[in-house]
């Protein structure tokens, strides 16, 4: 019955090529299209599986594994047809193909498979050993892994090369799943270490390589065996991975520092492959930079990787140069030439490699040069990496309390200058350090002032979404340090234009909050410090009045194109100015200007705080129907102050400047108290400030903060295109300081909420990033970045630079540093160290125990009840393993005797301490060094973590 | 350690992908679809080596096929490389002139030449000669 349709089946069978062929006929667009055909094809499978002719179901398998891996077919239907064809010699290989294509450790038919893997393991036919051992490379689980590690020990010492290697590799994937199985085949696996093949040696090494991740403490012991495979070794790939090995095995130990100093120069000397040569610059550079000849001949062939036309030696070149940096730095400033040429490579791999060699020079006698000459790059490049620059430029200034600046002047005009920059995407670090620097560094609020007007009055910034971060801190600053303004009625008017509806509304809150805080203060000037301010007030009037209408003129031409009515508040300000300048007639052109503010008089004080106050009533009026409530509420407390002053001073000793009598009545109190409230001084915050706060009864707080998940869940990750060499700047510290600075300015303002800290509330923490989407803004850009300097003068430039620089370590300072700032406790950022996983250190134990077990003294190990234990559990290993000798089993019963066990290591210790130094006999006795290392470091580690090791067995 | 192994067309098809390490299908879709987009716009003169996650990426490009492994972050980049062009070879020498439909038809058989070449994401063999002849005798024996 079944006979015919299976011949039928196999006889009219589409085969893998008629599938292929067939997929590539059929597209998404035609009739049946791609996925019918696909869902035809996979009925077609489905019923050929079950056919009984085993040819039939291994091209069925054979297409649905093309289906499954090309086109991402799900095939876990099939998952038992491939344990079924894997006992058929014919198509064993295309089922463990399968097997390790569709399984994973979950798979659970996976545990059918073990008879059968275990048989072919053992075949007589190499093939089949062969793909059983590639398929378990790939599956193993812990059950497979604990059933199968007899099987392997014995290929361990196949007698076919190929297959051993194959069986070594298996490990890695057998001891991480099963690290027990170290236990049984650690020491086949060392002796194989001696093997003439190179490819066995090779794959061993591969296997610590990969094992000396984790913890490469645990294989110290073995050191004098990799020591030979460097020292005889001429096998490129074998002699990389041993490096690597000692690249994790040297920091441990000093002493083997000096020991393979020597041969890895000799290879570096010796060698054409540029990879070896890579990979012994990488371990001279990253563990042996304490051998100055080692470092010099490494240096001459990164010399050579820099000059190279490849890029990819010269990149390489560049990023052992940054390895080396911290501890060598001369031998980027030697490299200074081709660091600075790599700055405007075609790559942009090299570029930021380069960047980054840049910004490790920085100190603070260069950092002002390299960061001009850093700055016209960034107007050169394209956006991604010319935020890359100004990101580091940012951070590398700021790290550490802005450590290497000493000109804070300079500083604030740079980020002046960065804001004004096309690309620049960097506005909440800006931000950030406008506000932080204003509140740690007393000094330069005056600055910090001049720079946020300059860019508070100019109009083309509010037409860029990227800025407007930057320009609500200068918006902040204005307001918190108003008394350091030359003139605040235009810093009003700045506030106050009318293309601030550009703004979101939080920042316009600030902004409104701002003139508030402005308002104030003049107010206050007005009614208590009469004599003295107002000829301030006035005098730096009829001076700004020049210098803002030039701006002005700068700017002309810009409003003009842009004729969406911004103009208008030019005009409104000029004929302000021309008020408050007692020039009552307007004289007729902007141009022309008659500073007649030195005949100052009360009249036009009046005048002037009229005008204000007509300014704000006019400009928000219309916003106290706002409908967002932060602008809303921030508008009317403003208006508010402004109809009480008009109607209570103003109002009735109206006409007159003399308004003696208004400094009794209820507004000036109110002026008062407000200016009181206001010039309260705000710090930075400690870090740790939180922590200090008790927890109110009944809040519960939640440990970790798993529930950002589900928040940020669809916020999606940064491209990985756009990734960044360059460490962010502890932005989170940053935003909490400045957060909790403002929770502790409510409590002082009386708790009244200012603008900033609501904003910072939403923005800081747990406000979205803004949309970094290419904005097309009709307006032009302020600063338009058309810097003609070309590259080769800014390269020049920056190399007579670092020269100067770095040849004279200290310049005579024109000025002193200025305080900043700091707080003890804040510097605490501590990193918690990552917790390693349970289940490598059970590999590493193993290993530890092992070798401990090859070197130790038999007096020193209590075994007596162990061989009858571990015949009883491992059965068939066992026989194995006492084959191949006692130390394994005495090992590994051991390590199930805890307390033995810490008495052997309070041994070793002891031992260790009256033991004499044997390592410079070590050419002579390598055993005898390998002894003393492994009680020195071995058992000393052992004994201070004192693994648990769960016992699978029992 | 050899954390994958992608073999993709201009187009961004895979035609091999062999993973040394567990993962979901659907992050092996995803970080086919991330490699290729890497991959695929890079000019003939930039580096070979693109960043990927906390790995990197150790790509060549054979006329419109682009061979990609996903190595640590402190494997050596260049002897890697070399082995891409060893695979190359090796599969060049077993079609006799490889072309990217050789790679379609018979996928399986790269696979297989893969497994003789790369196993637990630890190279093997570094001899092509030595790969070319076990390969031979697979095929006597189907």
């Amino acid at each position: 019955m079944s006979g015919t349709p299976s011949l039928m089946e196999s006889l009219f069978q589409r085969t893998l090529d008629d599938l292929i062929k067939g997929l590539r006929l059929h597209t998404p667009t035609t009739t049946p299209s791609l996925s019918a055909f696909i869902s035809k094809s996979l009925t077609e499978i489905r019923r050929e599986l079950t056919s009984t002719t085993a040819s039939t179901k291994s091209t069925a398998l054979l297409k649905l594994l093309y289906l499954h891996s090309l086109h991402s077919i799900s095939a876990s239907f099939a998952t038992f047809h491939v344990i079924e064809l894997s006992s058929s010699p014919a198509s064993k290989p295309l089922a463990y193909l399968a097997a390790s294509l569709l399984f994973d450790s979950t798979t659970d038919v996976l545990l059918l498979l073990t008879n059968q893997l275990r048989k072919d393991l053992n075949s007589t036919i190499t093939r089949e050993v062969s793909l059983a051992l590639n398929a378990l490379s790939v599956i193993a689980n812990q059950d497979l892994a604990r059933d199968l590690t007899g099987d392997l020990f014995v290929l361990l010492n196949s007698s076919k090369v190929f297959l051993r290697k194959k069986a070594i590799l298996c490990l890695i994937r057998v001891f991480d799943k099963y690290p027990d199985s170290v236990r049984v085949c650690f020491k086949r696996l060392v002796e194989n270490l001696e093997s003439r093949d190179e490819g066995v040696v090779s794959a061993v090494v591969g296997v610590f390589c990969e094992m000396a991740k984790v913890d490469p403490r645990a294989y110290l012991p073995l050191a004098p065996e990799f020591f030979r495979v460097l020292v005889e070794s001429r096998n490129n790939w074998i002699l990389i991975k041993v490096l690597k090995i000692f690249a994790r095995l040297v920091p441990l130990e000093g002493r083997l520092g000096k020991k393979v100093v020597e041969p890895i120069c000799e290879h570096l000397r010796r060698t054409g492959a540029k990879s070896l040569v890579f990979e012994c610059v990488r371990t001279i550079f990253g563990c042996l930079s304490e051998y100055d000849v080692a470092v010099n001949v490494a240096m001459e062939k990164v010399r050579e990787f820099l000059m190279d036309d490849d890029p990819n030696l010269r990149y390489l070149g560049l990023q052992a140069l940054s390895t080396v940096a911290p501890k060598h730095l001369w031998a980027i400033q030697e490299n200074k030439e081709f660091v600075i040429r790599a700055l405007s490579d075609a790559d942009v791999n090299i570029r930021f490699e380069a960047l980054t060699l840049l910004m490790a020079m920085v100190c603070e006698d260069n950092v002002v040069e390299i960061c001009r000459v850093l700055v016209t790059y960034a107007l050169k490049s394209d956006p991604e990496f010319c935020n890359e620059i100004l990101g580091s430029i940012l951070s590398v200034c700021s790290k550490n309390y802005y450590e290497v600046v000493v000109d804070f002047d300079w500083y604030i005009s740079l980020l002046g200058d960065m804001s004004r920059i096309v690309h620049c995407q960097k506005g909440e670090e800006i931000e950030d350090q406008l506000i932080d620097i204003g509140m740690r560094v007393r000094d330069v609020r005056s600055t910090l002032v001049r720079v946020s007007r300059q860019l508070l009055i100019d109009p083309a910034l509010l037409g860029n979404p990227f800025v407007h971060r930057i320009l609500c801190a200068a918006a902040w600053v204005s307001g918190e340090y108003v008394e350091f303004s030359k003139n605040p009625i235009e810093l009003i008017e700045a506030l106050l234009q009318p293309r601030t509806s550009l703004l979101p509304p939080l920042i316009r809150a600030v902004y409104i909050q701002s003139a508030f805080k402005v308002l104030a203060f003049c107010l206050h000037c007005f009614l208590f410090r009469k004599d003295v301010t107002f000829s301030f007030l006035l005098g730096s009037l009829s001076e700004e009045i020049t210098t803002g209408s030039s701006d002005r003129l700068r700017n002309a031409p810009s409003g003009d194109s842009d004729g969406d009515g911004s103009y208008y508040p030019r005009s409104t300000l000029e004929e302000t100015e021309y008020d408050i300048a007692g020039n009552g007639e307007a004289a007729g052109s902007s141009h022309v200007h008659t500073p007649l503010a030195s005949s100052k008089s009360t009249k036009s004080t009046g005048d002037s705080i009229r005008h204000i106050l007509n300014i704000v009533e006019t400009t928000l009026g219309p916003l106290s129907g706002s409908n967002d409530v932060e602008i809303l509420e921030r508008v009317r407390n403003i208006l508010g102050l402004v109809m009480m002053i008009k109607q209570e001073f103003l109002g009735t000793s109206s006409q007159e400047g003399d308004d003696n009598q208004g400094n009794n009545n209820n507004a000036s109190k109110i002026i008062n108290l407000m200016h009181e409230a206001f010039s309260e001084e705000l710090g930075p915050v400690s870090i740790s400030a939180q922590e200090k706060v008790p927890i109110p009864d009944g809040v519960v707080l939640k440990q970790d903060l798993e529930d950002l998940d589900l928040i940020y869940g669809d916020i999606k990750l940064p491209l990985s295109s756009s990734f960044s060499l360059v460490k962010r700047h502890s932005l989170e510290n940053d935003s909490i300081l400045t957060l909790e600075n403002y929770r502790k300015d409510e409590s002082e303002t009386e708790g009244k909420p200012t603008a900033l800290s609501e904003h910072r509330k939403r923005h800081g923490l747990y406000y979205l990033p803004l949309e970094r989407k290419e904005t097309s803004d009709d307006y032009p850009p302020a600063n338009d970045p058309t810097v003609q300097d070309n590259i080769n003068a800014d390269t020049e430039n920056l190399a007579k630079l670092t020269e100067q620089s770095l040849v004279f370590k200290k310049k005579a300072n024109t000025k002193p540093r200025p305080v900043v700032v700091k707080l003890d406790d804040g510097d605490s950022r501590s990193i918690l160290p990552k917790k390693q996983e349970p289940k490598d250190d059970l590999v590493s134990d193993a290993v530890r125990d092992v070798l401990r077990g090859n070197e130790a003294e038999p007096s020193s190990s209590s075994t007596a009840k162990e061989p009858d234990r571990a015949s009883s559990k491992r059965g068939k290993e066992k026989a194995l393993v006492d084959g191949s000798g006692d130390p394994l089993r005495i090992e590994s019963s051991r390590s199930r005797d805890k307390s033995s066990r810490s008495k052997h290591h309070r041994q070793n210790k002891e031992k260790k301490d009256g033991s004499p130094e044997t390592g410079k006999a070590k050419s002579s006795s390598r055993h005898g060094t390998r002894r003393s290392k492994n009680r020195a470091e071995g058992s000393a580690n052992i004994a201070v973590q004192s693994p648990v090791i769960p016992d699978f067995l029992l | 350690m050899i954390r994958f192994i992608l073999l993709q067309n201009r187009q961004g098809k895979t035609r091999l992908a062999k993973y040394y390490i567990p993962l979901e299908d659907s992050e092996k879709h995803r970080v086919e679809y991330e490699v290729h987009r890497l991959v695929v716009n890079r000019d003939p003169k930039f580096t070979n080596f693109v960043e990927f996650r906390s790995h990197k990426v150790i790509y060549r490009r054979y006329a419109g096929l682009f061979f990609s492994l996903c190595v640590d972050i402190t494997d050596n980049e260049l002897a890697y490389l070399e082995s891409i062009h060893l695979f190359v070879e090796i599969l060049d020498h077993f079609f006799s002139n490889v072309c990217e439909l050789d790679l379609v038809f018979n996928f399986h058989k790269v696979y297989l030449i893969l497994d003789e070449f790369i196993l637990a994401g630890e190279l093997q063999e570094t001899s092509k000669k030595a790969i070319i002849e076990r390969m031979g005798e697979l095929e006597k024996q189907d």
